[in-house]
């Protein structure tokens, strides 16, 4: 009995190492606001089976402003090539999170746009400052990842989701 | 046996066994200082100081726990001593299914805009009230959300003395009636006829009314010799929100009752407040934005003795603009727990691409302004702002233009010329009254009132695909020459070099020119170079940081002047 018990429990872990793998893991689950009020659970984030971008950003941040303009030049372009949809994740808090939607309207962004208000999604993510971006792949694994925004750094991001759309590995 | 575990873990992930998954980040900053007599700076004893944390979280489905190692022997000057420790302060275990979520351990989360609670972490301003207890959320349909909280809250390296307990309640009507009428069947109206089938769809409804409600209450034992202070104290929020496309509306409402504490000086007045925002975004790119906030004796705390940013409860959002240049927040306003009122707002527009003003690009445009007032009250000695007595009374919308603690207007205009330039220019028009704001005086002799203009020029030079040099000048222009901190009229300037999009070499001046004495305009020169590959950035830098007062959480404190080099390593995997 007992016997059985810890069979079944050492085969649990040892299946469980073997499906470990550090550096690709699912979106981790966490509610986050929609603009419009309602609200959606980060593990719900698809694009039938095209990769997706993820971007960590604030409305009091410079970089991350930057980062998503120099992106919105190619948007249209990189969704023809690949099909990517583009989640951007505000982490304002009350203080500024009203501005999330008229910035949003100003800069003309067309990504979909989601507020991280208690920062639940950020800390799951692992996410230390913004703007932080991920490339998730078309399993829903999360491939890439690059912390702040240096002019250039879209041409990067491109190259990046170019091999995930062939299903490649991205390096950095 | 290894090549059997190998086939099982295959055969798992066919059927979608959850994954496991194991992550986390930290971070390291370590300085070394020395003395700089120049500038003011005298470590003391402790030279080399640091603040680190780092996260490790275990997520398997639909169960994840996790936890948080921190060391700081002692912390970096200009933040609490209070943190100087090393250990696990967070630690946590949670589980969602369906319709239920539960937290055991250490959490954050806020009610509503969390004028009553908001447990809340800003690692860089080492601002951490988690609570650890008891996390239940429940969410019965769509649009329900009933959340049930207990526990007492982070204290440093410790948890506070008294106990908070809290329940909130959300209804979005849109959303649930929605889900009714896309399944089918119907809440506000009857089923006329037994055939559900039959009778039409509804369409959507497009207006979005959200309804909150939540009440927080705080133990702590009272065993004051003197006062017969409350043991329980309740604080109780109402809020609703209604969106349509581009239009938002937002208010809460809140009361606490009395609650005596050294921040409020023991006063046995009730709290009370309101917070409204409203936007509109046009799709023609032209938006606005305003909001009103009222507080009266706000501040709630897990501890009555509790002082800076520990153990607060709530949170109270300030509506002043959170500037991101150094110059324009160089005597920042902070919400004043204990009374303020005030409003603000902003309009942006964007000239579109091809038109005179706007350009090969577009040009946005930015105005806002804001301004913010203490209560109009009786029965606090004028030499006293938010020292309150033992109960005063307040004349509730009634401005006082002696009241005034602060306003702000600026426009910021961002403009892309050309492939090779784009800029940013910035204006500001700012008053504080610091002895009232920021020293809880009214003596004005020492702590004038400072009427500041402020300029801010940030120019990028995109010289080849993926190289780049900017450019950030700034003036603090003030004739308001006697400050306890700084004085008189400051420049900044600033050259960022992006070699490529890895490196960054950063070199920065402040100086302190318009100081009146000949030994005070010193020059707080900076350097720094930073290396980024992937989520990994490693910072180094050296140079001078200007004492000043450091806003968070709704309050304020003195950061002194340091010289320091420094070393930051952050990442995550």
């Amino acid at each position: 009995m007992n016997m059985k018990k810890s069979i079944f429990a050492l085969f649990l872990l040892v299946s469980a190492l073997f499906s470990f793998r550090p550096d690709e893991h699912k979106v981790p689950p966490a509610v986050l606001k929609k603009l419009d009020g309602t609200k959606i659970n980060s593990s719900d984030f698809q694009n039938n089976g095209k990769p997706m971008i993820i971007d960590f950003w604030a409305t009091w941040c410079k970089p991350c402003k930057k980062e998503l303009d120099a992106i919105a030049e190619y948007y249209e372009d990189w969704q023809k090539e690949t099909g990517v949809k583009l989640i951007a994740i505000s982490i304002d808090d009350v203080r500024t999170s009203g501005k999330v939607v008229t910035d949003v309207k100003v800069k003309g962004w067309t990504y979909e746009v989601y507020i991280d208000e208690n920062q639940d999604f950020k800390r799951a993510m692992n996410v230390n400052n913004v703007p932080h971006t991920f490339i998730v792949d078309s399993k829903g694994e999360i491939v890439w990842s690059h912390n702040s925004f240096a002019e250039g750094d879209e041409m990067k991001l491109h190259e990046a989701l170019l091999k995930v759309a062939k299903g490649e590995n991205p390096e950095h | 046996m290894l090549l059997l575990g190998y086939g099982l873990g295959i055969s798992a992930q066919e059927k979608s066994v959850p994954q496991l998954a194991i992550t986390g980040n930290f971070q390291i900053d370590a300085a070394s200082y020395s003395k700089d007599t120049a500038i003011g700076a005298d470590p003391g004893s402790q030279l080399v100081r640091y603040n680190s944390f780092g996260n490790i979280n275990v997520n398997y489905g639909n169960f994840s726990t996790g936890v948080r190692f921190e060391s700081y022997q002692p912390p970096l000057l200009g933040y609490l001593p209070g943190y100087t420790g090393t250990g696990i302060p967070y630690k946590y275990a949670r589980y969602h299914h369906k319709d239920i979520d539960i937290t055991v351990g250490n959490f954050y989360d806020q009610f509503g805009s969390g004028m009553c609670f908001r447990s809340f972490e800003d690692r860089g301003l080492l601002y951490d009230n988690a609570m650890m207890g008891m996390r239940a959320i429940y969410t019965p349909r769509n649009g329900i959300t009933i959340k049930g909280i207990i526990g007492r809250q982070r204290t440093y390296f410790d948890l506070s003395p008294g106990v908070v307990k809290g329940v909130d309640g959300e209804v979005n009507f849109t959303e649930l009636i929605n889900t009714e009428r896309a399944s089918g069947r119907r809440i506000f109206s009857r089923q006329m006829n037994s055939n559900a089938g039959a009778s039409p769809p509804l369409a959507p409804l497009k207006t979005q009314v959200i309804i909150g409600g939540s009440f927080v209450s705080k133990y702590q034992a009272a065993n004051d010799p003197v006062l017969n202070l409350p043991a329980n104290v309740g604080c109780g929020a109402a809020r609703i929100n209604i969106i349509r496309g581009g239009f938002n509306f937002y208010t809460e409402g809140v009361y606490k009752i009395n609650d005596p504490s050294y921040q409020n000086n023991f006063s046995f007045k009730d709290g009370k407040g309101f917070y409204a925002s409203a936007s509109l975004a046009l799709d023609n790119g032209l938006t606005f934005m305003a909001t009103a906030k009222m507080i009266d004796n706000m501040s709630f705390r897990s501890d009555r003795n509790a002082t800076n940013t520990i153990d607060m409860i709530n949170y109270s959002p300030p509506i002043v603009k959170n500037h991101t240049y150094m110059m324009m927040a160089y005597i920042p306003y902070a919400s004043q727990l204990n009374g303020e009122q005030g409003v603000s707002g902003e309009i942006q527009y964007k000239f579109k691409k091809g038109t005179m003003l706007g350009g090969q690009y577009g040009t946005e445009i930015s105005l806002n302004g804001s301004i913010m007032y203490g209560l109009d009250t009786t029965g606090i000695p004028a030499s006293q702002n938010s020292v309150r007595q033992f109960n005063y009374s307040v004349n509730y919308f009634s401005i006082k233009s002696k009241n005034q603690f602060f306003h702000d207007y600026n426009i910021e205009i961002n403009k892309k010329i050309n492939k090779h330039f784009k800029f940013t220019l910035m204006y500001s028009m700012q008053y504080i009254n610091q002895a009232q704001v920021q020293y809880n005086t009214a003596d004005k002799a020492i702590h004038p009132d400072v009427y500041s203009n402020i300029l801010v020029s940030d120019i990028t030079w995109k010289y080849k695909p993926g190289k780049a040099i900017r450019f950030e000048n700034q003036a603090f222009l003030t004739k308001d020459t006697v400050n306890a901190f700084g004085i008189g009229s400051w420049a900044t300037g600033l050259v960022e070099w992006t070699p490529s999009s890895n490196w960054f070499v950063i070199a920065a001046d402040q100086y302190n020119y318009g100081n009146p004495g000949a030994s005070g305009r010193v020059h707080y020169y900076y350097g720094s170079i930073v290396h980024i590959s992937g989520p990994t950035r490693i910072t180094l830098s050296y140079g001078r940081q200007r004492q000043g007062i450091f806003c968070a959480g709704g309050v304020c404190r003195f950061v002194p002047s340091a010289n320091a080099f420094m070393i930051s390593i952050s990442s995550s995997f």
